[in-house]
C-alpha cells in the first residue's frame, strides 16, 4: 500500500512525521512513500534525503492525498484536510478527539479510518508508539533550555578567581515523562533540582534522576489514577502542597510546571503570591500552556515578564522548536504503528479492531466514530503502594530514643536483678570455695559475651577453630589425675591427654593457616 | 618444680592471653598476632601444670602429648578448607569425650580416697596427685557439689561428644544428611533426659560409678538422636551450639577439679558459641529451640504459588552481560564449597577486577555449613577480604548494581522470605539480589535444594538460570572473557 506524508498545513510547525530512517524500515514492510514536497524543510530534512531513502516526493499535499492510501502527519488535520479523505482511506496523527469531535464525525461519515497517536494505549507493548512520552520527553528537555536561556546566572555553581557563583535551584512540580526529562536536563547542567508529585510513589523515580523529591506533610491518601496519570486532588491535599510551595519559592530561580489532568484544564499550582515571592530574573517555565496554565500569570504561546521582574514562558511548541529531534522520535513511533498494522510485512494493511492497542488508538472507522474505546482491564502498571516517607521532627526523635533508652535500661535492670536473685539462692547452700569458682565463672561468663560480639562476621570459622584449641585446655584436669595409683584412671587420663593434644595442635594450627590466608588487596 | 603461687600466677597469665586471643578477632590484621598470644598462653598453662606440684607420671605425658600433637599437626596441614566444618565437629567431640573421661576418673579417684581415708592411712603416706590431695581436703558438703559437678560434667561431655560424631558424619557426607529421627521423637529425648537425672539422684546418694557409667551412655545416646533430627541446613546453628556445649563441659570439669583456669577458658569458649548460635539463629529468623527440636516450623496457609517459568541462558550469554556490566556482585553458598569452585570463581574476580569492573562478594551469615565459611574459602582461594562484605554492608547496594552471579546459594536469596507470610522461611533476612539489573543463578538443576523451599527469584524476569557444576561453569565463564 502507500503510506503519504505531507507538509503541516500550520505555518509554524517544523515537525515531519517521515525521516529517510523511518523511511527505510516502512519500505521493508512492504509499503510504498510518498511525501510532499519541502515537508521536511523545517526539520533540516530536504527532498533529495528523501529520494536518497527511495521516497518519491510528489509537489503538491492533493496528489499525496490523492495517490496515498495512508496518510501520516503530525498535527490534528485541518477542515479541509479532513475534507480531501476518501472511504477507505487511513489518517494517522495526533487528533485530540475529545476536542474535535465535529472533525472526527466528518470523517467518520467520509468512511476514513483516524487513527489517533494521542489515544494509543498507555501500556507496556505499546511504549514504542507512544508518541505523546516521545513529545513530552522533549518538552521536558527544551522547558530547561528555554529556562536556562533566559535566566541571566551559571546553572551549576563554580568557584572562580573572580568570586563564588552560586548553583541555580530548580523545582520541576510534576514528575511524568517531561518532569522527569526536565529533572535529568536540570542535573546534567548542574543545578540543584527539587521536584515534587501528587503520587508519592515517584520520589524513587525522582531520586534516581539526581534530584530531591520533596515531601508534604500530609497524612490522608493520595490515589494514582489510570495510565499513569494522576488524579485530581482532594482540598486538604492541595492546601498542603501549596503551603508547601509557598515555603520554597522564594529559593526557587526555575520553577518548571508540567502537571496536567487528562481531560480537565491544568490545575493551578503556581499562585500568583509565589510569582510575587520569586526573586527577579527568575524564570518560569509553564508547560502546562496549552490547558490554560499551571500559573494563571501565564499566557499561551508567550514570554511575558512580569512586574517583579520574574519571566514566565508559555510556549506550547517545544517539540517543534527541536524539529529535527521530535521528527525523529514522531516517525519512530509512527513506523512502530505501521508495523502493527501490517503484522505479515507484505504491504497489505490488516486494520485489527480486536487489538488493544489498535483499537484504543482507532477514533474512526468503517464509517463509525469508535471514540472512546471499550473500557479494557486498566493496564496501569500497578507498582505496590510505597509507605509514605515522613521526616519525624527532632522532639519525637527524641521522645522514641528516650523511650528506647529506658526499656534497655528497666531490661538490663531486670537481668541484673534475676542474676543477683540467683547467686543468693546458690550463695546461700554452697560452701565458701565453691563460691569463689562460681564467681570466676560467672566473671569470665560475662568477658566472653563482650569480647565475642566484637567478632568480625568473617572471622567466625577462625573463631570456632582457636576456642576448639583453647578448650584443649582440659588438657589440665587429665595431667592432674594421670599419676594416680588406679590403672583405670591411668589409661582414661592417657587417652584424654592425647585427644586433648590433638585438639590443641590442630585447633591453633588451622587457625593460623586459615588467618595467613586472609589477604588485603 | 613450680610452686603453688607460680602456678596461679602463670595461670592468670594465660587466661589473660586467652581473652586476647578471642578478643583480637575483630578484624583480619590483629587476629594473625591474637593467635599468637592463644599460643603462648596455652603453652604458658600447660607447662605450669605438668612442672606443677602433684603431678606424677611425666613419660607417660610427654608420650601423649607427642602422639597428640604429631596427629593435630597432621590433620592441620592436611584439612581441605571445604572440610572445615567437619574438623571443627571432630574436635568438638573430643572435647566432649576427654570431659566424659576427667569426669570418670574424678569419680574413680574420689572412692579411692574415700577408702584410704576410712583405712587410716595418712595424707602424707597417700603419695596422691594434685587431684588427689584436693579431694582428701573436702568436706561433705564440698563433695556433694563434687558429685553434682561430675555429673553435669559427664552429661554434657557426653552429649557433645555423639552429638559431634554425627555432625561430623553429616558434614562429612558419611551420615545421610536429612532429618530422621527414631520413632517417638522428643518424646524419646525427653525420656531418656529424665532417666538421667534420676540416675543422677541415685548417684548423689552414694549409688556407685555405675550410675554415672549409664549416664554417659543414656546422654550419649541424647547427642546422637537430637543431631540425627537436624537437617543438614541447620547445621551452622548445631556447630556453633556444639561448640558452646564443648566450653560448658570444660567448665563443669573446671568446677569438679576446682581449677580456675579451666573455669574461665570453658566459659569463654561457651559464651562464644552461645553467640555464635544466636547470631546464626537470628540470621534465619528462627528460635533456638526450633533449630534443634529440627524441622522447619509450618505456618498456617499454603504457600503462594510461583508464576512464570526459569529461563535458562549459557556461558556465552552470562559472558556478555559480564563484559557490559561495571558493578558485580557474587553471592556464593554450600554449592560453591561442594564443586570446590572458589579457584575458579577468584580467577574469575581477579579477571574482572583487571577489567576495572568493581567485583564485590555478598555473604549471608548462614551461607555454607559453619559461621564463617564461605569467608574462609574465599580467603584461601585469595579473594581479598576487603571487597568480602556481610549482608548488612551490601544489602542496600543492589539497585545500583549491573549483574549479580549467585552460586550454589538457595534459601538466601529468596524473595519470599520478605514476601510470602507463608514461607517455611518469612521473615528471615535475605539478600535482595533480585533488585540488581541482572541475575544469573548458577545451579546445578531446577531443583528446590536442600530445604525443599520453592524460590521464586528463579522465575523473575531478570533472573536467569546458568545450570551446570559450578566450577565448571565458572570456568566455561572465564574462557569467554
Amino acid at each position: 500500500m502507500k503510506f503519504g506524508v505531507v507538509k503541516e498545513s500550520q505555518e509554524t510547525e517544523a515537525r515531519v512525521a517521515l525521516t529517510p530512517a523511518s523511511a527505510e524500515q516502512i519500505r521493508k514492510l512492504g509499503h510504498e512513500i510518498v511525501v510532499e514536497a519541502g515537508a521536511g524543510a523545517r526539520a533540516d530534512i530536504s527532498d533529495d534525503l528523501y529520494r536518497e531513502a527511495g521516497v518519491e516526493v510528489l509537489d503538491s499535499a492533493e496528489k499525496v492525498f490523492e495517490v496515498s492510501d495512508i496518510i501520516g502527519k503530525v498535527r490534528p488535520p485541518t477542515e479541509a484536510e479532513v475534507e480531501r479523505l476518501r472511504e477507505g482511506q487511513t489518517l494517522i496523527s495526533f487528533f485530540y478527539p475529545a476536542e474535535n469531535e465535529a472533525l472526527l464525525k466528518t470523517a467518520a461519515d467520509k468512511g476514513a479510518t483516524l487513527v489517533a497517536m494521542d489515544m494509543v494505549p498507555r501500556i507496556s507493548r505499546a511504549q514504542k508508539m507512544d508518541a505523546l512520552s516521545s513529545m513530552a520527553n522533549i518538552a521536558g528537555y527544551r522547558a530547561v533550555i528555554e529556562a536556562a536561556n533566559n535566566f541571566g546566572r551559571f546553572m551549576t555553581g563554580q568557584i572562580t578567581a573572580a568570586g563564588k557563583v552560586p548553583p541555580a535551584k530548580i523545582l520541576v512540580v510534576g514528575a511524568g515523562v517531561a518532569g522527569l526529562a526536565a529533572i535529568g536536563a536540570a542535573t546534567s547542567l548542574g543545578a540543584i533540582t527539587y521536584a515534587f508529585d501528587v503520587r508519592p510513589e515517584v520520589a524513587e523515580q525522582v531520586e534516581s534522576m539526581g534530584a530531591e523529591f520533596v515531601y508534604l506533610d500530609f497524612e490522608g491518601e493520595q490515589e494514582e489514577g489510570s495510565g499513569g496519570y494522576a488524579a485530581p486532588s482532594s482540598p486538604e491535599f492541595r492546601e498542603a502542597q501549596l503551603a508547601k510551595f509557598r515555603e520554597i519559592a522564594p529559593d526557587m530561580d526555575i520553577v518548571i510546571t508540567t502537571a496536567l489532568i487528562p481531560n480537565r484544564e491544568a490545575p493551578e499550582l503556581w499562585t500568583e503570591d509565589m510569582v510575587k515571592a520569586m526573586k527577579p530574573g527568575s524564570v518560569i517555565v509553564d508547560l502546562a500552556a496549552e490547558k490554560g496554565g499551571n500559573c494563571k500569570l501565564t499566557v499561551k504561546d508567550e514570554k511575558i515578564v512580569t512586574d517583579n521582574g520574574v519571566t514566565i514562558i508559555g510556549y506550547t511548541d517545544f517539540p517543534s522548536r527541536m524539529a529535527k529531534q521530535s521528527s525523529t522520535l514522531y516517525a519512530t513511533n509512527i513506523r512502530h504503528f505501521l508495523t502493527d498494522l501490517t503484522p505479515e510485512k507484505d504491504g497489505q494493511v490488516n486494520h485489527d479492531m480486536d487489538d488493544q492497542v489498535i483499537r484504543g488508538a482507532t477514533v474512526a472507522h468503517g464509517g463509525e466514530v469508535t471514540w472512546p474505546p471499550p473500557k479494557t482491564e486498566s493496564p496501569s502498571p500497578q507498582k505496590p503502594r510505597q509507605e509514605k516517607k515522613k521526616e519525624k521532627t527532632r522532639e519525637e526523635k527524641h521522645a522514641e530514643e528516650k523511650a528506647a533508652f529506658a526499656r534497655q535500661t528497666r531490661g538490663q535492670i531486670g537481668l541484673l536483678a534475676v542474676g543477683a536473685v540467683v547467686m543468693l539462692l546458690i550463695g546461700s547452700v554452697a560452701p565458701e570455695s565453691f563460691m569463689s569458682h562460681f564467681i570466676v565463672f560467672a566473671l569470665a561468663c560475662f568477658v566472653g559475651f563482650q569480647v565475642i560480639w566484637g567478632v568480625a562476621h568473617s572471622l567466625h570459622t577462625p573463631l570456632m577453630a582457636v576456642t576448639n584449641a583453647i578448650s584443649g585446655i582440659i588438657i589440665l584436669g587429665a595431667l592432674l589425675q594421670v599419676g594416680a595409683g588406679n590403672w583405670l584412671v591411668v589409661i582414661l587420663s592417657f587417652v584424654a591427654i592425647l585427644i586433648a593434644s590433638i585438639n590443641i595442635v590442630g585447633g591453633f594450627l588451622v587457625t593460623r593457616r586459615m588467618l595467613s590466608m586472609f589477604v588485603k588487596s | 618444680m613450680i610452686e603453688l603461687g607460680l602456678q596461679s600466677a602463670a595461670y592468670i597469665v594465660a587466661t589473660i592471653l586467652f581473652i586476647l586471643a578471642l578478643g583480637g578477632l575483630k578484624d583480619e590484621e590483629s587476629a594473625k598476632r591474637a593467635i599468637w598470644y592463644g599460643i603462648v598462653g596455652m603453652a604458658l598453662a600447660v607447662l605450669a601444670t605438668v612442672f606443677g606440684p602433684g603431678v606424677q607420671n611425666i613419660a607417660l605425658i610427654l608420650i601423649a602429648v607427642a602422639i597428640g600433637a604429631a596427629a593435630g599437626w597432621y590433620i592441620a596441614g592436611k584439612v581441605q578448607m571445604t572440610e572445615m566444618p567437619q574438623l571443627v565437629a571432630a574436635l568438638h567431640s573430643f572435647v566432649g569425650l576427654a570431659a566424659v573421661f576427667i569426669g570418670l576418673n574424678a569419680d574413680l579417684m574420689l572412692g579411692a580416697v574415700q577408702q584410704m581415708q576410712a583405712q587410716g592411712i595418712g595424707l602424707a603416706e597417700a603419695d596422691l596427685t594434685g587431684f588427689g590431695e584436693k579431694l582428701w581436703e573436702k568436706d561433705a558438703v564440698e563433695i556433694a557439689i563434687l558429685k553434682v559437678e561430675v555429673f553435669l560434667g559427664i552429661f554434657i561431655g557426653a552429649v557433645t561428644f555423639t552429638g559431634s560424631v554425627i555432625a561430623f558424619g553429616k558434614l562429612a557426607g558419611k551420615v545421610d544428611g536429612k532429618a530422621t529421627k527414631l520413632p517417638g521423637g522428643h518424646v524419646l529425648n525427653a525420656g531418656a533426659l529424665a532417666l538421667c537425672i534420676l540416675l543422677g539422684i541415685l548417684y548423689f546418694n552414694g549409688a556407685g560409678i555405675w550410675t554415672i557409667f549409664l549416664v554417659a551412655i543414656i546422654a550419649g545416646f541424647i547427642g546422637y538422636h537430637l543431631i540425627m533430627g537436624i537437617g543438614g541446613a541447620d547445621m551452622p546453628v548445631v556447630v556453633s551450639m556444639l561448640n558452646s556445649y564443648s566450653g560448658w563441659a570444660a567448665a563443669a570439669i573446671g568446677f569438679t577439679l576446682g581449677n580456675d583456669l579451666l573455669i574461665v577458658t570453658g566459659a569463654l569458649v561457651g559464651s562464644s558459641g552461645a553467640i555464635l548460635s544466636y547470631i546464626m539463629c537470628k540470621a534465619m529468623n528462627r528460635q533456638f529451640v526450633s533449630v534443634i527440636l529440627g524441622g522447619f516450623g509450618s505456618g498456617g496457609g499454603a504457600q503462594q504459588e510461583v508464576e512464570g517459568e526459569m529461563v535458562a541462558i549459557d556461558a556465552d550469554g552470562v559472558a556478555d552481560a559480564l563484559k557490559e556490566a561495571d558493578s558485580v556482585v557474587i553471592v556464593p553458598g554450600y554449592g560453591m564449597a561442594v564443586a570446590q569452585a572458589q579457584q575458579a570463581v577468584s580467577e574469575l574476580t581477579r579477571k574482572l577486577r583487571d577489567e576495572g569492573k568493581t567485583v564485590r562478594f555478598a555473604i549471608h551469615p548462614v551461607a555454607g555449613r559453619l559461621p564463617g565459611h564461605m569467608n574462609v574459602l574465599l580467603a584461601e582461594a585469595k579473594v581479598p577480604y576487603d571487597i568480602v562484605l556481610e549482608m548488612d554492608e551490601i544489602n542496600d547496594d543492589f539497585k545500583s548494581t549491573d549483574v549479580v552471579i549467585v552460586i550454589g546459594s538457595n534459601d538466601i536469596v529468596n524473595p519470599a522470605a520478605n514476601d510470602d507470610p507463608n514461607s517455611p522461611i518469612a521473615g528471615m533476612p535475605v539478600l535482595h539480589v533480585w533488585e540488581a539489573t541482572d541475575v544469573f543463578v548458577c545451579k546445578r538443576g531446577s531443583g528446590t535444594g536442600y530445604s525443599g523451599i520453592e524460590n521464586p527469584l528463579f522465575y523473575k524476569d531478570n533472573t536467569r538460570m546458568f545450570y551446570g557444576d559450578a566450577k565448571e561453569s565458572v570456568n566455561a565463564l572465564i574462557q569467554k572473557l
